[in-house]
């Protein structure tokens, strides 16, 4: 509960910055703080009570059947939202890449990284 | 002014519709099915301990290799934003001796380290984004200890094409030899034993050659960064 409300308020924080901002570095690390609040809330929906992290490893209790099959008997996370956090994070990263790429170059061509100064793009 | 009031209330309307995803938020007691039946799935069918991995690289094995595509784009275009037009000689400052000698003597562990975390990633926390990234800290490492050292473009280039093509392939040949309904899956290889390093099919093969392309991408959007600062 508590880590699904920090990530609601790091979500707010950050469309906050982007909205009010002018400096394009400020509205990147906004978008930066917006994905990680949207990673904690994904990681908060995936959490079962008293449960460990999905790894069965030799810490996690299971049984095995006659079959051969093992059956978990201790409680594990779920797994899929950690997957998707996963892909989330790098998917976010090179987002970021990308724009940090378009600031630089908007830079070189125009020496400012206002954003009012950039004119021609605004409808 | 009207900017900003119009900011709080944007903020404030969004804050009100996550809102009752807060209200209606509960810790739950127990798995639900689909993620029991991951769970299961990957422990009996597959045989990996972390079942993370399972569902990344072979349950929901599509979405990966489209993330991968989604990476390559983004670091193509920062590629073509960054690309470097004439070569210019700017002064940068070369690195301090500690940073030098400390980054000659971590970097290579570092290196290893990415190789160990991707290739232990069916059994271990773990996996190839995570080694991938551990991989590019290296490069960091390297770049900001020895700023005029060229990176090698040509053999980062030749990593990426290869392992994106043999993640490519092993999907196919999962279709080839499965038959339809199996593409990129892993039960095409001997399963081996639980919670040896070879087991799990082609999960560790699949694994590092994500973790092979996620560091050599991540390392050329490096040096991409590291030679557009400049001007053109």
């Amino acid at each position: 509960m508590i880590v699904l409300i920090i990530g609601l308020m790091l979500v707010l924080i950050g469309i906050m910055i982007m909205l009010s901002k002018k400096n394009m570095l400020r509205i990147i690390i906004g978008f930066s703080i917006v994905d990680t609040g949207i990673h904690l809330i994904i990681v908060a929906i995936g959490y079962i009570k008293n449960a460990t992290a999905p790894i069965i490893d030799l810490g996690v209790k299971t049984t095995r059947d006659s079959s051969g099959l093992i059956s978990v008997i201790d409680k594990v996370a779920d797994p899929v939202p950690s997957a998707l956090v996963l892909t989330s994070i790098v998917i976010g990263l090179a987002v970021t890449a990308l724009m940090l790429s378009y600031a630089i170059r908007l830079y070189q061509k125009s020496g400012t990284l206002n954003i009012d100064d950039h004119e021609e793009s605004k409808w | 002014m009207f900017k900003y009031i119009f900011a709080i209330l944007c903020v404030i309307g969004f804050g009100w519709m996550m809102w009752h995803l807060v209200q209606g938020f509960y810790i739950p007691d127990t798995m639900n099915e689909i993620a029991d039946s991951y769970v299961s799935g990957s422990v009996n069918e597959l045989k990996i301990p972390n079942t993370v991995t399972a569902v990344v690289v072979s349950y929901r094995g599509l979405d990966t290799l489209g993330e991968v595509t989604v990476l390559f784009l983004a670091t193509a275009g920062v590629g073509f934003f960054l690309k470097r037009h004439r070569q210019t000689n700017a002064k940068r400052r070369e690195g301090s001796e500690i940073l030098k000698t400390g980054a000659s003597f971590l970097a290579p562990m570092i290196m290893l380290f990415g190789i160990y975390v991707f290739t232990h990633g069916h059994l271990t926390p773990g996996g190839g984004f995570q080694g991938g990234v551990l991989i590019a800290s290296a490069t960091l490492l390297i770049i900001l200890a020895c700023p005029d050292c060229a990176l090698p473009k040509h053999l980062i280039r030749i990593l990426e094409g290869i392992s994106g093509l043999g993640y490519v392939l092993i999907g196919i040949l999962g279709l080839l030899i499965l038959g339809k309904h199996s593409f990129l899956d892993p039960r095409i290889m001997d399963m081996g034993e639980w919670q040896k390093l070879f087991s799990g099919g082609a999960i560790p093969i699949i694994y590092s050659l994500i973790g092979l392309k996620v560091g050599s991408e991540l390392s050329s959007v490096l040096g991409y960064l590291k030679g557009g600062g400049e001007e053109s």
